[in-house]
């Protein structure tokens, strides 16, 4: 398989920078996946698993959410808010996250708050899917 | 004489220990600012990127149409202040507060205070708050900023404001930080003239509206993000050089409260010696 460069850009710093075979990702029309010689795209992100697969045919996974990806004369650009590695998860902490905002859902607070708990719930659940399987 | 003596030596004591307090904030502030920095050069390549793929999908297609981008005929303004949450920054605070007041001119204007000092100033002066939410700067992470970026996006889109600026302070350099206030919403790029057929190749998935509309709020975040570390970057350097200024001046102070006492002393010395030498002629 042909390898192109990928770099994975988020706020706190650069989380990937080297060549890959395949990039895929969630976006907010559906999963994709972007290989090498790829024409020139952009698209914006959504909340799910990505995983990229390296030339020796290794794969990583990792639960990516918002922002947008970019393939620009063959040079893939992933900038996403949050970006978290499979193994870097804090599982306990995205069980928390998840009962604390089903708390929230259940008394059916005000609008903004149950937005709030909605995006929360669903962030932790990208987390807790991603930690969860093994393998791909 | 031994009064004055005593009074000096007390005074020496407490510049020296006001010293001390002002040369243990220069360390902590620079090393918080040398943090500060880090962070602003971590988050600049995810911002700058984003940036001009919404400059390339504005300026691209002429036909093109966003809320964000559309410039409103109302004045309604919102000002995002980010200042500090503490004093003792030399001119800090206050010139970015003077910044905003000098930049919002008579109009009414409506602000997001971001840091304690902002909270109180804008308080203080009865303008109104859209939340106070957000006021501790020190504590704000990505994910606040994306809060803010969130809430923003929405009141803009609703139309309860028309414009909205930010207002921070640039880190220059160590010793230059200066105060600058930025129109973020509507988004402002050069629109191709209508007719002008200059179509990219780019590919954009559902459509350009789509992505666009879908990036601004992480744009905003992310300014409002990066705005934060120059802020906090600028804060800590203004700190270091009022602290460092004031353990010269420290320093200078106890030099001349010192020679004060060396006179102090001498003159007693010789006072005692002169009676002395008195009483001895006056029994002889």
């Amino acid at each position: 398989m042909t390898a192109f460069p990928l770099k994975i850009l988020t706020p706190d710093g650069v989380a990937y920078d080297g060549t890959v075979t395949a990039v895929s990702c969630r976006t907010i029309d559906g999963q994709i996946q972007l290989l090498a010689n790829h024409i020139d795209y952009t698209t914006a992100l959504g909340m799910g698993e990505a995983h990229i697969t390296r030339e020796d045919g290794t794969k990583r996974r990792a639960a990516c959410m918002g922002g947008m990806v970019s393939m620009i004369d063959g040079e893939c650009r992933l900038l996403a808010t949050t970006f978290e590695w499979a193994e870097d998860i804090d599982k306990e902490r995205a069980e928390r996250s998840k009962a604390r905002a089903e708390a929230i859902l259940a008394q059916k607070t005000d609008a903004r708050e149950m937005e709030l708990a909605q995006a929360r719930l669903k962030r932790a659940l990208v987390r807790s899917s991603v930690a969860a399987r093994k393998g791909l | 004489m031994a009064g004055s003596m005593k009074e000096i030596k007390l005074r020496i004591k407490s510049v020296q220990s006001t010293m001390q307090i002002t040369k243990a904030m220069e360390l902590v502030a620079s090393s918080k600012l040398r943090r500060a920095k880090e962070r602003v050069e971590h988050s600049r390549p995810y911002f700058e990127t984003l940036y001009t793929t919404l400059f390339d999908i504005a300026n691209a297609d002429s036909e093109f149409s966003s809320p964000y981008l559309a410039k409103r005929e109302g004045h309604r303004r919102l000002y995002i202040v980010i200042a500090g949450d503490r004093g003792l920054a030399g001119g800090y605070n206050a010139n970015i507060l003077k910044a905003v007041a000098a930049d919002a001119g008579d109009s009414d204007y409506c602000v997001l205070p971001i840091g304690k000092k902002t909270v109180e100033h804008f308080e203080r002066r009865g303008v109104p708050l859209l939340t106070t939410a957000f006021a501790e700067a020190g504590s704000l992470s990505v994910s606040d900023c994306f809060e803010i970026s969130r809430l923003v996006c929405a009141k803009f889109l609703a139309g309860e404001f028309d414009e909205i600026r930010l207002a921070f302070t640039q880190f220059v350099s160590m010793l230059t930080q200066t105060p600058s206030v930025l129109s973020v919403l509507p988004f402002d790029a050069p629109r191709p003239k209508p007719g002008h057929e200059h179509k990219s190749l780019m590919l954009y998935e559902p459509s350009s509206e789509a992505v666009f509309d879908a990036i601004i709020p992480e744009y905003l975040a992310g300014v409002v993000y990066g705005a934060l570390c120059e802020s906090v970057a600028s804060e800590q350097g203004a700190r270091r050089t009022a602290m460092d200024a004031a353990t010269k001046n420290a320093g200078e102070m106890i030099d001349h409260l010192n020679l004060y006492y060396n006179r102090a002393r001498q003159a007693a010395i010789t006072q005692e010696i002169t009676e002395i030498v008195a009483g001895a002629d006056a029994e002889a």
